[in-house]
C-alpha cells in the first residue's frame, strides 16, 4: 500500500550521491548481494512461467493458446467481465483523482496554506486504515448506495478513490512543490483568465508529471484490488481470477503474469514521468 | 513533512492584501466542500461505522459484549498469530531489504540499474494479493516447481508434515516476498541521503571504512531503518488478499477472522464481531503509526 507513495516521495527527494564514495560496497559484494536477492525473487516468477507451459507430458504453449481459443470463450467469460469492470473502475477512480482531489489540492495550496498540514494528515490516513477494516464500515453504506444508485460495479470507485488517496496525493504534491503555482495563478488571473482557465490551461499542464503519475498509480492499485470487491460481492479482475483459478489454475497464472508485466511497464512509465518532472524543476531553479 | 517549510514562507510573503483574501475566502471555502463531503462519506463514515458497530447489538442497543470478545482465547490467538507473522516477516524483510539497498549504494539515482530496481520493487511490493498466492502455489504448492524439483532430484518431501503452505506457516514466504521490495522502496531514500562528505571526513580524520559504518552510518540510519520496519509491520498486519486466496484452513489471522465474521454472521455466538475485530486492528495500527511518526521525526533530521 504505502509502497508506491513512499516511492514517489523518495524519488523526488532522493539526492544523487556520487558514484565514488568511501562507504559504497565493493564490486564483488555488490554483485553477490544483487545476484542472491534477484535470484531468489526470480524463483516464483520463473516457476509461474514453467507452470503455465506444462501440458501433462512435457512443455508447450497449450494453455496460452487455450486462453484465446473461441471454444473456451464461455469458460473464461468471468475474466473478461472482471477485466472490463476493473478498467471501468480505473477510469472512474482516475476521474475522482483528477477532478476532485487535484483541484482541491491546488485550492488548499493557493488559498489555505495553513490547512496543508491537516490536509496531508487526513489524505494519508487510508495508509493506516486497512482495507479490511474499511470494508466493515462500507458494507452498510453500499447497501444504501445499492438502493439509490443501483448495484452497478462502478460505484466501487468511490471506495477505491479513498484507497488510492495517499499515493495520488504524494505524486501530485511533489509536482505542486516543484512548481510555483501561486505566481502562475496570479499571472494568469492578472491577464484576465477565469479560475477554470487557470486550472485547466495554466496549472494542469505544469503539474502534468504529477497528475500522470497519480493516474498511473491509481490504475495499478485498482487493477490489483481484491479485498473490497470480494467482500462487497462485486466482480473485478482479481475476484474473477479467484473464480477461474478453481477450474483452470493455468489460465489464472497466465493472467497474473500478464498483470505483473503490465504493472511493471506502468511503473517504468511513472519513473519516466517523475524524471521529466525533475528536469523541469532543475530548469526553473536558476531563475 | 520537510517540504512544507518553503511553501509556507512563500505563502506568508504573498503579495495579495489581507482584505482581498478575506473577500474571496468564502467562495474558496465552498470549493473545499465537495472533497470534504466525499471524505466524510467514504472515509470518516465507514471508519466510524466499523468501530461503532462493535458496540451495538443486533437490536441496535449499546453493548460491550462484542468488545469483550476481544479477550476470548480464540481471538487473542488470532491477534497473536497476526502479530508474530507480521513481526517475523518485517524483521526478515527489513534486514534483506537493507542489504539490497547497501548493494545499490553509490549507483547513480537516475541510472538504468536504479530505475529498473525501483520499478521492479514497486511492482513486487504491490504484488501482495491474489496473484502472489498463485505464484507461490505454482512454486511451492503440491504440484509446484520447487516442490517437484526437491522431490525428484533430492528425494525431499516438502509436505511430509502436511500441506503447511495452505496454513499459517505458508504465509511467511509470500509475505517476505512483498516485504523486501517495500523495504527497498522506503529505505533507499535514507540510504542515499548518507553524505559522501561524512565518509571523506571519517577517512581524513584517520577512521576506517568499518569505523564509518559502526560510528556514523548505522547510528544515522537507525531511526530510518526502524521507521521502515514499522511500515513493513503495518503492511503485513493489514494484508488480506494473499491470505484469503492461499489459506484454506481456518481463519488464523485477524483479517481472515473479519471475513468469517462478515460472511457467516456468527462467530463465537456473537453478532457484529467484525466491528470489534476492526476496532482491535485499528488500535494496533494506530499504535504502530504513532510510533512511526515519532521515529520518522527523528529520522528526518539527517535527511535535510
Amino acid at each position: 500500500m504505502s509502497a508506491a507513495a513512499t516511492r514517489v516521495a523518495g524519488s523526488t527527494s532522493g539526492s544523487s550521491s556520487g558514484a565514488t564514495t568511501g562507504y559504497a560496497p565493493g564490486r564483488g559484494i555488490r554483485w553477490l548481494i544483487g545476484i542472491l536477492v534477484a535470484g531468489t525473487f526470480a524463483i516464483p516468477i520463473v516457476s509461474m512461467v514453467e507452470f503455465t507451459l506444462r501440458d501433462g507430458e512435457g512443455h508447450s504453449l497449450v494453455h496460452w493458446a487455450a486462453l484465446f481459443d473461441p471454444a473456451n470463450a464461455q469458460r473464461y467469460q468471468p475474466i473478461w467481465i472482471g477485466l472490463g469492470n476493473s478498467l471501468a473502475l480505473s477510469v472512474v477512480t482516475v476521474a475522482i483523482v483528477l477532478f476532485l482531489l487535484a483541484p482541491t489540492m491546488i485550492l488548499v495550496n493557493l488559498r489555505f496554506p495553513h490547512l496543508r498540514r491537516m490536509f496531508e494528515f487526513v489524505v494519508l490516513l487510508p495508509i493506516s486504515i486497512p482495507a479490511i477494516v474499511l470494508v466493515v464500515g462500507l458494507a452498510p453504506i453500499y447497501l444504501v448506495i445499492g438502493r439509490s444508485l443501483g448495484t452497478g460495479v462502478w460505484t466501487l470507485a468511490f471506495a477505491y478513490g479513498i484507497t488510492v488517496l495517499p499515493f495520488a496525493y504524494r505524486s501530485i504534491q511533489a509536482s505542486i512543490d516543484a512548481t510555483d503555482i501561486r505566481t502562475l495563478a496570479e499571472a494568469a488571473r492578472t491577464l484576465g483568465a477565469g479560475w477554470p482557465t487557470v486550472l485547466v490551461r495554466v496549472l494542469a499542464p505544469n503539474l502534468r508529471p504529477g497528475l500522470l503519475a497519480a493516474s498511473l498509480i491509481s490504475v495499478a492499485v485498482v487493477l490489483g484490488e481484491y479485498t473490497i470487491a470480494s467482500l462487497l460481492n462485486r466482480q473485478n479482475l482479481q475476484t474473477a481470477l479467484v473464480v477461474v483459478n478453481k477450474q483452470d489454475p493455468y489460465v489464472a497464472v497466465i493472467l497474473s503474469l500478464a498483470a505483473l508485466a503490465f504493472a511493471f511497464v506502468l511503473l517504468i512509465a511513472i519513473g519516466r514521468a517523475g524524471r521529466t518532472g525533475g528536469r523541469q524543476r532543475r530548469k526553473q531553479s536558476p531563475s | 513533512m520537510t517540504t512544507l517549510a518553503p511553501a509556507a514562507t512563500r505563502a506568508g510573503s504573498g503579495s495579495s492584501s489581507p482584505a482581498r483574501r478575506g473577500a474571496s475566502s468564502v467562495p474558496s471555502l465552498l470549493g473545499l466542500a465537495p472533497f470534504a463531503v466525499y471524505l466524510l462519506l467514504f472515509l470518516a463514515l465507514p471508519t466510524l461505522i466499523a468501530i461503532g458497530s462493535g458496540f451495538i447489538d443486533d437490536d441496535g442497543r449499546l453493548t460491550f459484549e462484542n468488545v469483550a470478545a476481544l479477550g476470548d482465547p480464540v481471538i487473542v490467538q488470532t491477534f497473536w498469530n497476526s502479530t508474530w507473522l507480521s513481526l517475523l516477516t518485517a524483521v526478515i524483510g527489513a534486514v534483506v531489504g537493507a542489504l539490497a539497498c547497501y548493494a545499490m549504494l553509490g549507483l547513480p539515482a537516475g541510472g538504468r540499474m536504479r530505475s529498473l530496481v525501483d520499478a521492479a520493487s514497486g511492482v513486487l511490493a504491490q504484488f501482495g494479493g491474489v496473484m502472489l498466492a498463485f505464484a507461490f502455489i505454482a512454486t511451492m504448492g503440491l504440484q509446484g516447481v520447487v516442490t517437484l524439483l526437491l522431490r525428484d532430484a533430492f528425494g525431499i518431501d516438502l509436505f511430509a508434515e502436511g500441506a503447511w503452505i495452505y496454513g499459517l506457516p505458508g504465509l511467511i514466504l509470500p509475505y517476505i516476498y512483498f516485504q523486501v521490495p517495500l523495504m527497498i522502496i522506503t529505505f533507499m531514500p535514507a540510504m542515499s541521503a548518507l553524505k559522501p562528505q561524512w565518509a571523506e571526513a571519517n577517512l581524513t580524520l584517520g577512521g576506517t571504512p568499518f569505523g564509518f559504518w559502526t560510528k556514523i552510518g548505522l547510528p544515522v540510519l537507525a531511526p530510518s531503518f526502524f521507521a521502515s520496519f514499522l511500515l513493513l509491520f503495518a503492511n503485513a498486519f493489514s494484508s488480506y488478499a494473499t491470505a484469503a486466496a492461499l489459506a484454506s484452513q481456518g481463519s488464523q489471522i485477524v483479517p481472515l477472522q473479519i471475513r468469517t465474521a462478515l460472511t457467516s454472521e456468527t462467530v463465537l455466538g456473537r453478532e457484529n464481531l467484525a466491528g470489534a475485530l476492526a476496532l482491535g486492528m485499528i488500535l494496533v495500527m494506530a499504535a504502530v503509526m504513532w510510533l512511526y511518526s515519532l521515529v520518522q521525526r527523528r529520522a528526518a533530521r539527517w535527511q535535510r
